[in-house]
């Protein structure tokens, strides 16, 4: 039997994406659909004093105008769990007071019978504010930096091992380095979008989201409406990275202007302005390294403290050195985090919070170190190299990293490196190479996945997670041939609606870690159950035999010595007259170092999770959580974890070209070699880790934003001004994968790859660039200007 | 496909007017107000959602559909610009329920992960594919008065750089597009010049 496990088989829902009949949340034809378009504060810091929504409402076809004056009262939040639902700003509900905490924060909702209409009804309205001083930059006297207690989950921000001062004295080489990275926007191209249909007291939402139960959990507590009155249906979503991970407001002022007017409402963010103030950034980082070496170059202490900023009405933490404590080993460690609030919306999660932007000072630091040490870079790092992960001393999962800087070095022509930086010419260009780490944690959580079997022989597993173009749809359906022995065209995997068991949200890579064990555990008891039904049943040709003597292929049960002996699944179930068969599995493993004293080992939980109510109810649930004493869920959560760290790890190398006359640069290759675990999808994983080196490009030439000094306004408010990589960008991609099963983290053996694509590679072309041109910039992003002086 | 026309309130108001689309292959009668871009006309009131809105102010290709053959933005134009024009969408693109050879290259190479660009990849390309049949120089043709163009990848990349993909399917899209290219003809004579 060849698996399917690994084929580059094409996109199951590829061609739904390419005749423009995937759903977004914009799109569902809804009757009576009216326009609600947000209107935002033109101030940085104080009060509403009046919006005068007269001329407004007057205009025909105008539904009304929904201010903090008239807009319903909502229900506080008090989890910041993103599973289970999180709003991004806990201290600003919309519209319930007339206080303006940031420049873009929204204050009405115009609704309108059409697009055209409300646009207009929006310029009609007239708000004065009585304005105070803000507070929008971290020079400002006012500016107040304090250290927060942990990051998003938990998190740890501030880690002390060893004495770091000490360590420090007894270097015999040491480097200091501040490193800044602007602000930066995720700019998904499908902007936040939310259309809610109420019908008498129960709500459908149509929304754009990483988190499709936690935006429902959401909702619903905002609302004060038990969570099986809101359904909300999310099967596509253009893009996130992170930006759709928490709720924005649109996702709740949709369902409250629908009731404002007693008609559906559809909100969608602009682009221009609001998609760069009401959707979440990542903050702008000063990092500031300190580290030292003995004469051989190993690691005798490392200080990595950074500042990121945050908003007044809720606190998110860029941490920058979450990598810094576990990527190499050393003895001593400070990691410091400090955090200032500023009127400003409040950041998010941006593809690899911490690491994408901590790596690139970590690793522009690795690389100043190296040419200090007169070490090769990749040299230095495996002299610093951690066989167990310095933070806890666990052993790894599943390490490969050396292998990655192996093939790495070997794909890029490290050996044609110039040791001597702006050296080396190629044509009219000067070129250089860089390398860097790239690492992001093995997330898991929990997840529950009801499967079908159909007399047709067709299978369909539903679980409420999502696909943002990080193909689970595929992916999954891969899982579930490979545990069927089902033709992958005869399996359907379904997602993206609450009325299906609640899976992971799409954020910290974990969407396939957690729901591929239990789509295979479903997989596996339900054709169990029918190699049961067979072997007790005379009239079948697998009648006597036991369990484990039997193979599926293709959909037919075959004595695994003797494959003439044999029936289909559609005649097994044919003759015992059953329409279908079915189960509901939760499989339930976290393999966060904050969350795994809680689930690991799972013995007892196994059975209590169908219980868990709500969580994995989902509102037509038929069949009840069949996980206690399954075999397939023990095999996996019986594991014993509790002394094992879980991270991905991988090798970026990178070419550019530099123009001496212009000093444009051009990232020429890119290799990324990752140790991401079992490869479920070559096609898709590829696609992933080349998106993430995308977005790394953009961070190390073009990307940031940039604030007016004067009133804290954001100026790159639109796509002509904040620059994202084009075609025209595009280096030749050489993106390879270990492609070793990691056995601990589940029976499936994969480990996320979304995010550590973005990790390192920002880090790899500034080393490029000053091994091009011996300029070392420190600043993001490397535009030409900064080469010139 | 049931067509959004606007409320009578308005039309009694002298705010609409009559508007007849031809849009792939298929004519569609519609009463709205002359400032209704024809990306909006498409997606809101004729319920053709394929084509997509990523910035309504022609800086991503998201929106970009054909009109007689030719790629623009459709954020960026008037509804009523275009009666009695050819317009293709997304939607327009297969044939009888058979991709192009385009769209099944997009599927084989990965040209899209979230799928939200693709749209008007696809169409951008469609008609990119014909400019540059049609002997259409770009920035980085070496010579614009040449005979002959070679349609390398630097071509292909410059001519498709209007339209954004932040999932970054960029490498596939253009291998997509030098896959069903190379199923016509590799270089193609230079008929007409355009400036
Ligand atoms: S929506 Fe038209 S170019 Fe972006
Ligand atoms: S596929 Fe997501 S933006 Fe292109």
């Amino acid at each position: 039997m060849d698996s399917i496990i690994g084929k580059p088989i094409d996109r199951k829902d590829g061609p739904l994406k390419v005749t423009g009949k995937a759903m977004y949340a914009a799109e569902w034809n809804i009757p009576n659909l009216a326009y609600g378009i947000t209107i935002q504060s033109t101030i940085t810091k104080g009060h509403i004093n009046n919006i005068d929504t007269s001329a407004a409402e007057k205009l025909k076809g105008v539904l009304g105008v929904m201010t903090y004056k008239n807009a319903m009262q909502l229900h506080t939040l008090s989890g910041s769990d993103p599973s289970s639902g999180k709003f991004a700003e806990k201290d600003l509900l919309p519209f319930q007071s007339e206080r303006i905490f940031y420049n873009g924060q929204h204050i009405a909702v115009v609704i309108a019978e059409t697009f055209e209409v409300a646009e207009h009804a929006a310029s009609l309205i007239k708000v004065t504010y009585n304005e105070e001083k803000p507070v929008f930059d971290i020079n400002q006297p006012e500016a107040k930096i304090y250290q927060p207690q942990q990051g998003l989950g938990g998190t740890q921000v501030q880690v002390k091992r060893g004495d770091a001062e000490q360590g420090m004295s007894n270097a015999s080489t040491k480097i200091e380095q501040t490193y800044n990275t602007p602000v930066y926007h995720h700019n998904p191209m499908e902007p936040h979008a939310t259309s809610a249909v109420w019908n008498g007291d129960t709500l459908t939402v149509y929304d754009a989201t990483q988190s499709v139960f936690g935006n429902k959990n959401a909702i619903s507590t905002m609302l004060g409406i038990a969570p099986d009155k809101v359904r909300l249906i999310s099967p596509f979503i253009g893009g996130g990275f992170g930006s759709k991970g928490f709720m924005w407001a649109n996702s709740i002022l949709a369902p409250m202007a629908a009731k404002f007017i007693n008609r559906p409402v559809k909100i969608v963010l602009e682009r221009t302005g609001q998609m760069f103030t009401c959707a979440g950034r990542r903050s702008f980082t000063i990092q500031k390294i300190n580290l030292g070496t003995d004469n051989g170059g190993k690691l005798t202490s490392v200080k990595h403290e950074t500042t990121s900023e945050t908003s007044f009405v809720d606190e998110f933490v860029e941490p920058a050195g979450v990598a810094t404590k576990m990527i190499y080993a050393t003895p001593n460690l400070d990691i410091t985090q400090n955090i200032v609030r500023l009127n400003k919306g409040t950041p998010c999660p941006t593809r690899a919070p911490g690491e994408a932007v901590g790596t690139y000072a970590f690793e522009v630091a690795m690389d100043e170190l190296a040419e200090k040490l007169n070490i090769d870079p990749v040299q230095l790092r495996l002299i610093n190299y951690a066989e167990k992960n310095p933070d806890d001393g666990h052993r790894f999962s599943s390490k490969n990293l050396k292998e990655c800087y192996e093939k790495g070095a070997q794909s890029i022509g490290w050996s044609n490196r110039n040791i001597k930086p702006g050296s080396t010419k190629e044509g009219n260009f000067l070129v250089g190479y860089g390398m860097a780490t790239a690492t992001y944690p093995a997330n898991r959580s929990k997840a529950t996945v009801r499967l079908k079997l159909y007399q047709e022989g067709n299978a369909v597993a539903a679980c409420c997670t999502q696909d943002i173009g990080t193909g689970t749809y595929t992916v999954m359906a891969q899982v579930m041939s490979d545990a069927l022995g089902l033709p992958i065209d005869k399996v359907e995997f379904k997602l993206g609606d609450t009325i299906y068991p609640q899976g992971p949200n799409s954020g910290g890579s974990q969407t396939m870690a957690t729901t591929g064990p239990a789509v295979r555990a479903a997989a596996l008891t339900v054709k169990s159950k029918v190699i049961k039904l067979a072997v007790a049943d005379k009239k079948s040709p697998l009648y006597n035999q036991t369990e484990d003597a039997i193979s599926v292929d293709e959909g037919k049960l075959f004595v695994t010595s003797d494959n003439l002996k044999g029936e289909t699944y559609s005649q097994i179930l044919t003759r015992a007259k059953m329409p279908l068969v079915e189960t509901e599995i939760t499989t339930n493993v976290s393999t966060r170092e904050t969350q795994k004293s809680e689930s690991n080992p799972t013995t007892k939980q196994g059975g209590e999770q169908g219980g868990q109510g709500q969580q994995s109810g989902g509102q037509q649930g038929g069949s009840k959580d069949e996980s206690k004493d399954n075999p397939f869920v023990k095999q996996d959560q019986d594991l014993d974890r509790s002394n094992v760290a879980f991270h991905s790890f991988g090798a970026q190398f990178v070419k550019v070209l530099v123009d001496p006359l212009t000093c444009m640069i051009k990232v020429d290759k890119v290799v990324s070699i990752m140790d991401v675990g079992q490869i479920l999808n070559e096609k898709t994983a590829k696609s992933q880790i080349m998106g993430g080196a995308i977005f790394g490009i953009g961070m190390a030439l073009m990307e940031g934003s940039v604030y007016d000094e004067n009133t804290g306004r954001i100026v790159t408010r639109d796509l002509a001004d904040y620059l994202v990589p084009v075609h025209a960008d595009m280096p030749t991609f050489d993106v390879q994968f270990t492609n070793v099963k990691d056995e601990f983290i589940s029976p499936v053996g994969a480990r996320g790859a979304g995010e550590i694509g973005i990790t390192g590679i920002t880090a790899a072309i500034a080393n490029a660039i000053y091994n091009a041109t011996g300029k070392r910039v420190r600043d993001l992003p490397i535009t030409p200007d900064k080469l010139i002086v | 496909m049931n067509i959004k026309q606007n409320p009578s309130g308005l039309q009694a108001n002298g705010f609409t007017l009559p508007l007849s689309l031809s849009i792939n292959g298929k004519q569609y009668d519609l009463n709205i107000e002359p400032r209704v871009s024809l990306l909006d006309a498409l997606r809101e009131y004729i319920g053709l959602t394929g084509t997509k809105k990523g910035c309504n102010q022609g800086a991503c290709g998201a929106c970009t559909v054909l009109v007689d053959g030719e790629r623009i933005n459709s954020c960026m134009t008037l509804a009523v610009q275009y009666q009695g024009k050819e317009i293709t969408t997304v939607e327009g693109l297969a044939e009888d329920g058979n991709l192009s050879a385009l769209q099944q290259a997009f599927i084989e190479h990965d040209g899209f992960q979230c799928g939200y660009c693709t749209p008007g990849q696809l169409c951008s390309a469609t008609a990119m594919i014909e400019e540059f049949k049609n002997g259409m120089p770009s920035a980085v043709s070496p010579d614009v008065a040449s005979e002959e163009f070679e349609f390398s990848e630097k071509e292909i990349k410059e001519r498709m750089s209007g339209n954004l993909c932040r999932c970054g399917a960029y490498v596939g899209i253009v291998e997509a597009i030098q896959e069903a290219f190379s199923n016509k003809e590799t270089t193609v004579a230079h008929e007409t010049f355009y400036l």
